[in-house]
């Protein structure tokens, strides 16, 4: 529903425009409101608080005994989890969409390819970032507000609202110096097209950069909890 | 307002059947009929104490959901207080009091005495009758000491308490009680009893209850019925009750291989079915340890268990 | 009479209890409403940034856009703070704890509403407030009598209004316990859609959420003549006074709906 609605409010946009707003027509509006809330299911952008719930219980301290990494096995169990969901709830918005509107879907198999790595990226962000945010757990009693509030963010600078290049020029430079876009604008870029050539590795290079970047900063967050726990003996 | 003399239930070959769905293969699904309940007929009159018991799954709960109204029957006819229980069931809430022991009916995160309060308000009772019949229960249930105290942090036994007090604030002429004494302690068992009975006593509540507890029944009730598969086997005296069945246990043994009835002394095989037997026996004539002594002498046995009064009442009704 | 004001006694009573009880969780209380009301200023968000880059949305100029936020998020704010909550009645129907509020001598409709009471919701009325006060000032309407009327009376039929489909899509539930969600996109999809001048959505768009469900009368039929704002739909000006008949109406179809729904459930059981 929520794809329909954004689709038919962005056509109004373009056609306010005069048929082109940013560079963007009918079609890419209306494409990127039903890719981008494909893109919704697969890297999680409701919200992740399981490690959460295991710090506030005490479970933790379990994962922390187990002789694998605790970040590489919880991202093991984020990439199951993501890949169904992307495919049970990821693919239904674009069929749905594709019902009754002509969608701009890539037309070359070297686009597809991008723009698979790019989701995979994607989501690899989406954990990175719950990951840390779920770790504040261990300092806060109550971290269901960083969650939310990464959902709040992620929401409006990741363009899954509307896309980021509406943004005054300003706001969109912000939007794209935060790792939010890397997770639904980027791949939804790629998926229209829009980084062709040498711009696929650019865009591909950015979200790699943001997915190692912040799993440097959970991996900083579960040393610093770690001490803590092992000092509090647990 | 009913009359007194007026019947409190009046079942007559009540009916409840279910339409379960279950899937067969990818998309084809099943439907099956399920008789919960099955052509019951009861009467249970103004002041009488009424233990209904069964095994789980044997239509209990379906009957006290359809006294209540929460359930409509699919067949027979009912009135619970000369009421329709669906059709009425606002008008009839007003004057049952309910207890599914399981469920809270109190405010889990308030103190005890708030959702009395609350409950006066619900049931929109006179101030003054409300304030005198909470003071007594108070007293008679002992719970002057945790009426303060938020629910979700009150021991079971505790919060049981208050449960009863919630059922019964508004002087209902007929109390349900779903397993009442489950998972209690010894002490809040006791003093649940001995309020119930005074309950029936002084103020001639109309009392049914469910329970897995003999005992319960025993302390409290003068008639008992059972009920398994939908249908009632036994209506009558808890005295009468314990004279037919009360000297006589059953074993049940698991034979390595099945094997021709045993011949144990003081015994008798009342059924076999493949290496499984099922041994009667008198209480008053031989012991327990004695009949399985006999028993491992005649055969080898893979498992042995005792079953009590209900249970043989339930085969020889089934 | 004597029955609704006893019965308004109670209902207030049981609100009080929710509020004191979630008075306990005062973190979470706080970041509830925090995030409630940061999630509807996004929305107008939305509508300023697309104001940005086009003068206006089919017509509609931004002021004439942000009455629309005002009054369709005012509406469901509060139909959320004192309706939405039957649709817990899902979750209820599962636990089985759905029985309590039937062996209760006061309808369920009023049972749900009042023990599930929120009052976080109400940080969605919050920005929608404000939004619709300033966006009034600003959109150079012709204030007469009759304008200045229309518009704390369309904040009621619209609550009403979205209320009763709460109430239609949360008894859905009594038929497919699943559903929830596919009630939540009726419900929050037509908070979010009417944020938008009606005509911009195709025609199905607009008969299902519009006029099946008839949440074009919450703030579109009426903010039109309230506006003079561009009509492309032809919208005729007296049917701006009608939300008042239509939210009657949906009482009267919410009320028969649920009412087969709990017949249903006391049949199945389930």
């Amino acid at each position: 529903m929520f794809g329909y609605l954004r689709a038919y409010i962005l056509i109004g946009v373009a056609a306010a425009g005069g048929g082109e707003v940013a560079g963007w027509d009918e079609g890419l509006m209306v494409t990127f409101a039903f890719i981008t809330q494909s893109l919704l299911a697969g890297t999680g952008a409701f919200g992740e608080q399981e490690l959460a719930e295991r710090i506030r219980s005490g479970d933790v301290v379990v994962d922390l005994y187990r002789p694998v990494d605790v970040q590489l096995w919880w991202l093991a169990s984020w990439s199951g989890r993501s890949a169904y969901t992307f495919g049970s709830r990821g693919i239904p918005p674009m069929l749905l969409g594709a019902v009754v509107f002509d969608l701009r879907v890539p037309p070359d198999a070297a686009t597809w390819i991008v723009f698979a790595l790019s989701v995979v990226l994607a989501s690899g962000i989406g954990f990175a970032i719950r990951f840390a945010a779920n770790l504040v757990a261990f300092w806060l009693l109550d971290s269901r507000g960083v969650d939310q509030l990464v959902t709040l963010v992620l929401t409006f600078f990741g363009g899954l609202l509307v896309p980021i290049v509406l943004f005054p020029p300003w706001l969109e430079a912000v939007a794209r110096l935060l790792p939010f876009a890397a997770m639904a604008q980027v791949p939804a870029e790629v998926f229209l097209g829009l980084h062709p050539g040498r711009g696929a590795l650019t865009a591909l290079a950015t979200q790699l950069a943001w997915f190692v970047a912040l799993l440097a900063l959970g991996r900083v967050m579960l040393g610093a909890a770690t001490r803590k726990v092992v000092i509090q003996g647990g | 307002m009913a009359s007194t003399d007026q019947p409190a239930i009046v079942a007559d070959h009540l009916e409840k059947t279910f339409a379960v769905r279950h899937r067969a293969g990818r998309l084809r699904r099943h439907r099956i009929e399920v008789r919960a309940v099955d052509g019951v007929s009861f009467r249970v009159d103004p002041g009488e104490m009424v233990g209904y018991l069964g095994p789980n799954g044997a239509g209990k709960s379906t009957t006290i959901k359809m006294l209540t109204g929460i359930l409509t029957p699919s067949g027979g006819s009912l009135a619970t207080l000369g009421l329709d229980p669906t059709r009425h069931r606002t008008e009839l809430a007003q004057r049952i009091g309910v207890v599914f022991g399981q469920r809270t009916q109190l405010w889990w995160d308030l103190p005890l005495a708030d959702s009395f309060e609350l409950l006066h308000h619900v049931y929109r009772t006179d101030r003054r009758r409300h304030e005198e019949n909470l003071g007594s229960f108070v007293e008679l249930l002992d719970m002057s000491s945790f009426m303060l105290t938020p629910v979700r942090q009150l021991s079971l036994g505790q919060r049981m308490r208050g449960e009863l007090t919630a059922a019964l604030l508004h002087d209902p002429a007929l109390v349900v009680l779903d397993e009442p004494t489950i998972g209690l302690d010894i002490v809040s068992k006791l003093a649940v009893r001995e309020f119930l009975v005074n309950l029936n006593r002084e103020r001639g509540t109309t009392v049914l209850l469910t329970t897995h507890d003999l005992d319960d029944v025993e302390h409290l009730c003068q008639r008992m019925m059972i009920i398994d598969h939908g249908r009632v086997i036994h209506d009558g005296g808890v005295a009468e009750f314990k004279s037919t069945y009360g000297t006589h246990r059953t074993v049940v043994v698991d034979l390595v291989d099945a094997a021709p009835p045993l011949d144990v002394l003081g015994t008798m095989v009342t059924r076999v079915d493949g290496p499984r037997q099922r041994l009667r026996f008198d209480r008053s004539t031989t012991t327990a340890a004695q009949v399985i002594a006999g028993i491992v002498e005649e055969a080898a046995i893979s498992d042995l268990s005792i079953e009590d009064l209900v249970r043989q009442v339930y085969d020889a009704g089934g | 009479m004597g029955d609704v004001r006893s019965m308004l006694t109670t209902y207030r009573h049981l609100v009080g209890a929710k509020i004191r009880s979630d008075w306990q969780y005062r973190t979470s209380f706080v970041r509830y409403l925090l995030s409630q009301t940061v999630v509807t200023a996004l929305d107008l968000a939305v509508i300023l940034v697309l104001s940005e880059v086009v003068p206006s949305l089919g017509g509609w100029n931004l002021s004439q856009v942000a009455v629309l936020y005002g009054l369709t998020t005012l509406s469901f704010g509060l139909g959320d703070l004192f309706v939405s909550q039957v649709e817990t009645v899902a979750t209820h129907i599962q636990l089985g704890t759905f029985d309590r509020f039937l062996l209760r001598p006061l309808p369920t409709i009023v049972q749900l509403p009042a023990s599930e009471f929120a009052l976080r919701r109400v940080g969605r009325s919050i920005p929608a407030i404000i939004t619709l006060v300033v966006a009034l000032s600003m959109a150079e309407i012709d204030w007469t009598v009759d304008r200045l009327a229309l518009v704390p009376m369309t904040v009621v039929a619209g609550t009403i209004i979205f209320g009763a489909v709460w109430v239609v899509t949360a008894s859905i539930s009594f038929w497919a316990v699943g559903a929830r969600e596919v009630a939540n996109s009726f419900t929050y999809g037509g908070g979010f859609a009417h944020q938008h001048p009606l005509h911009v959505y195709s025609r199905w768009v607009r008969t299902l959420l519009g006029w099946i469900l008839p949440m074009a009368f919450i703030a579109y039929v009426p903010a039109v003549h309230l506006l003079e704002a561009p009509n492309p739909l032809g919208i005729p000006s007296w049917l701006a006074l009608t939300p008042p008949l239509v939210a009657i109406a949906a009482v009267v179809v919410a009320r028969t709906v649920w009412r087969a729904g709990i017949r249903n459930h006391q049949s199945t059981g389930t």
